[in-house]
C-alpha cells in the first residue's frame, strides 16, 4: 500500500530544492525557480509568493494555522509504535522509529487532540509526514479512531488534515486492519450526524486515501497535492503508459468528482469555520 | 488431475509422480508392478507431507497463488446450489474481477461474492487477473446492500493481488470506493463470512473482508502488499520476494496469530489446488458452522460485535 519510496524522496527532495540556496536565506522555489528570501516564504505560510506553489508544513504549523489560539489540548501524545512482527530490511522497524522520535518532532506520524476553529469545538487529527512518510500503523489507526469516538462522545466535529504515503509495511496486517478501524468509527459518526471534514495535502496516498482520507462529508484539498490510490510509478509501470497531464493533482481529483473543493492554505481556516458553523449543531 | 503444475518446491515430487505414472502405463497382466507401484506412492505421499508441512513464507504464497488453486466460481459450484449471478454496479459498468449474486447454501439463500480470476490467458485477462475497478467494489457494495433488505446472510471470497493501479480506476476513484465498503461493511445488519481463499492482496482484499467471521485457508496469504511490492519498495529490488515475504509474515499461522482472523481452514495434502471437492466439503462445514453460530445473534449486537473485533486490532504502547 505504501507505493511511495519511503521518506527520503518526496520530503527530502522538495525540502533540498527549498533550503539549499545560499545559507538558508534564499530558497529556490521547485515550481517556478524563482529565487525568494525564505522569510517570505515563511511568512506566507510556506507557499511561493510568485507562484502559489504550496510546499509542506509541518503538523504543528497546521495546528497554528486551523485552531484558536490557546484552544489545543493533544490526546495519547505518549502513544508509541512497536515492532511486534521484529520487521527488518536495510534497518530494522524499531530503528526507524527509534530514529523518528529522535528528531524530536512527534512520537508518530499524527498528532491528535480538541481544539476550537473560530469558536467551534472539533476533535482533530493532523498527519506529521516527516515521521515515516506519515505512514499508518496502529498508532496511527488507534489514535484516529480515538479522536473519532471522544467526537462521539463530547459531540463534536472531527477534522482529519491526511498526509501520508499510504499503510505502514512494517506492521503488514495490522496497518491494514487500521484501514477498516477507522473507517468503522467514522460510520458511527456519520449515524449520529456528527459532521467529518477530511483535508487532503501533498501526498495522501495509498490506505490512507482509501480509507478516512476519502470519507469526509466534505472532502477538502490544498492545490496541486498528489492525491491517489496507488502511486503514479505503480501505475506506469503497470500500464506502461504515460500519465496524463496533472494525474493524482487535487484539480485532477476536482475534475474527476472526488474532492468537494481545493482551497488554499490562507483561506483553509475560515473554509473550515464556515462549513462547520452550517453542517454543526452543537 | 490432468494437468499438474508443479512448483518449484515440488520438483523431487514431480519427478516421483511421473515415475508412478510410467510405470502404471507399463504394468500389465504378465508383468504386475502394483507392488512396486504401491511402495512408490506411500513415498510419493510421504513427501508431500513433508514439504506441505514446512512450507516458507514464500512457498506459501505460490501456493495461494497456484493456476489450479479453486477460485471463487468453482466454490460456487462445489458449496452452493441454484447460482445466480448478478452484474454490474448500476452506474459505470459490469466489473468480471469480481463475481457476485444470489445463491443457496443447504437450502437457505445467501449473497455470495468474490474476486474471480482466470486459468487460461484468454481468461486472465477477461478477469484483469482479479484485480477490480471501483465498479467491481461498487456492485459488491450494491449487492450487500440488497442482501441487509432482505435479510440475506453475505459471503465473500477474496483472492486478489490486490485492486487494480490503472488510470481509469483512479479517475472513478479506486480509493474512494474501497473506503466507502469498508465503512458501509461495518454497519450492515446481517451475518458476514469472509474467506480468504488465495491471495488477500491489501486493501483490494480488504474491502470485501470486513466480517463477523474471517477464515482462511491453510496457504492463503494475506498482506498490507504483495512480497515483491514490498521488496521493490524496501529493498529497492522486485526479485527479493522471498525475503519480502518472510518479514510480512503472512500466513494463515501468522494471521491468526495476530487474531485478525478468526479460523484456519484445512486445505487437503499438498495443497487445495490438488482436490478441489475435498477442499469444497471441508470448506462447506466451516462456512455452515459459522453462519448457525452468527443466525443466533439479534443484528444490533451483530453489529456491535463487528465494531469491537476490528476495534481491537492494534499492537502500540503508551
Ligand atoms: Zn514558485
Amino acid at each position: 500500500m505504501a507505493w511511495f519510496k519511503k521518506d527520503k524522496t518526496p520530503l527530502a527532495q522538495q525540502e533540498a530544492k527549498k533550503v539549499k540556496v545560499p545559507e538558508g536565506l534564499w530558497t529556490k522555489c521547485s515550481n517556478c525557480s524563482e529565487v525568494i528570501i525564505t522569510k517570505e516564504i515563511e511568512k506566507n505560510l510556506n507557499v511561493c509568493p510568485k507562484c502559489n506553489q504550496h510546499f509542506r508544513v509541518s503538523a504543528r504549523q497546521r495546528f497554528d494555522l486551523l485552531l484558536d489560539a490557546g484552544s489545543f489540548v493533544e490526546h495519547d501524545q505518549d502513544m508509541v509504535s512497536v515492532d511486534f512482527l521484529q520487521f527488518k530490511d536495510s534497518k530494522s522497524y524499531q530503528e526507524r522509529i527509534n530514529a523518528s522520535v529522535a528528531k524530536g518532532g512527534s512520537k508518530d506520524a499524527i498528532i491528535c487532540g480538541a481544539g476550537r476553529i473560530e469558536g467551534t469545538p472539533v476533535q482533530i487529527a493532523i498527519f506529521d509526514f516527516s515521521f515515516m512518510g506519515g505512514s499508518m500503523g496502529s498508532v496511527v489507526g488507534e489514535k484516529i479512531t480515538r479522536a473519532i469516538e471522544r467526537a462521539l462522545d463530547s459531540h463534536t466535529p472531527v477534522v482529519i488534515v491526511s498526509a501520508s504515503g499510504g499503510a505502514r509495511m512494517q506492521e503488514s496486517i495490522l496497518s491494514l486492519m487500521q484501514m477498516a478501524k477507522t473507517s468503522a468509527a467514522l460510520a458511527k459518526l456519520r449515524e449520529k450526524g456528527l459532521p467529518y471534514i477530511s483535508v487532503l495535502t501533498d501526498p495522501t496516498t495509498g490506505g490512507v486515501t482509501a480509507s478516512f482520507a476519502m470519507l469526509g462529508d466534505v472532502n477538502i484539498a490544498e492545490p496541486k497535492a498528489l492525491i491517489g490510490f496507488a502511486g503514479p510509478r505503480v501505475i506506469e509501470q503497470t500500464i506502461r503508459q504515460k500519465l496524463p497531464e496533472g494525474f493524482q493533482r487535487a484539480e485532477y481529483l476536482l475534475d474527476h468528482g472526488m474532492v468537494d473543493i481545493i482551497v488554499e492554505r490562507k483561506d483553509m481556516r475560515e473554509t473550515l469555520s464556515k462549513i462547520l458553523k452550517m453542517l454543526y449543531r452543537p | 488431475m490432468a494437468t499438474q503444475f508443479y512448483m518449484e518446491f515440488e520438483k523431487p515430487l514431480a519427478e516421483l509422480e511421473q515415475k508412478i505414472q510410467e510405470l502404471s502405463a507399463l504394468s500389465t497382466d504378465t508383468m504386475d508392478l502394483g507392488a512396486e507401484i504401491g511402495k512408490l506412492e506411500k513415498r510419493a505421499e510421504k513427501m508431500r507431507e513433508s514439504i506441505f508441512s514446512s512450507l516458507t513464507r514464500w512457498q506459501t504464497a505460490q501456493v495461494a497463488r497456484h493456476i489450479n488453486r479453486p477460485f471463487t466460481l468453482d466454490y460456487l459450484k462445489l458449496i452452493f446450489t441454484d447460482f445466480i449471478e448478478l452484474h454490474g454496479d448500476r452506474n459505470f459498468g459490469d466489473d468480471h474481477a469480481i463475481v457476485a449474486g444470489l445463491a443457496n447454501l443447504d437450502g437457505e439463500p445467501v449473497m455470495v461474492m468474490g474476486h474471480q480470476k482466470g486459468r487460461d490467458t484468454k481468461e486472465k485477462v477477461f478477469r484483469n487477473f482479479g484485480m477490480p475497478n471501483p465498479e467491481g467494489y461498487r456492485k459488491a457494495l450494491r449487492l450487500m446492500e440488497m442482501a441487509q433488505r432482505f435479510k440475506l446472510p453475505i459471503i465473500t471470497f477474496v483472492d486478489t493481488p490486490g485492486a487494480f493501479p490503472g488510470i481509469g480506476a483512479e479517475e472513478r476513484g479506486q480509493a474512494e470506493a474501497i473506503a466507502r465498503n469498508l465503512r458501509e461493511m461495518s454497519r450492515l445488519t446481517v451475518p458476514i463470512i469472509v474467506v480468504i481463499t488465495g491471495e488477500g492482496g491489501s486493501g483490494g482484499a480488504l474491502a470485501i473482508a470486513v466480517g463477523d467471521r474471517v477464515l482462511m485457508l491453510e496457504f492463503a496469504v494475506y498482506a498490507v502488499i504483495s512480497p515483491e511490492g514490498c521488496a521493490a519498495i524496501l529493498w529497492s529490488d522486485g526479485t527479493k520476494g522471498a525475503q519480502a515475504a518472510e518479514a510480512l509474515k503472512l500466513t494463515a499461522k501468522d494471521i491468526r496469530e495476530l487474531e485478525v482472523i478468526d479460523e484456519i481452514v484445512k486445505e487437503p495434502l499438498g495443497g487445495a489446488h490438488r482436490d478441489h471437492q475435498a477442499m469444497a466439503a471441508t470448506l462447506h462445514e466451516a462456512l455452515a458452522r459459522n453462519l448457525k453460530e452468527l443466525r443466533q445473534l439479534p443484528a444490533e449486537e451483530l453489529v456491535e460485535q463487528r465494531y469491537e473485533k476490528f476495534r481491537k486490532m492494534s499492537r502500540f504502547v503508551e
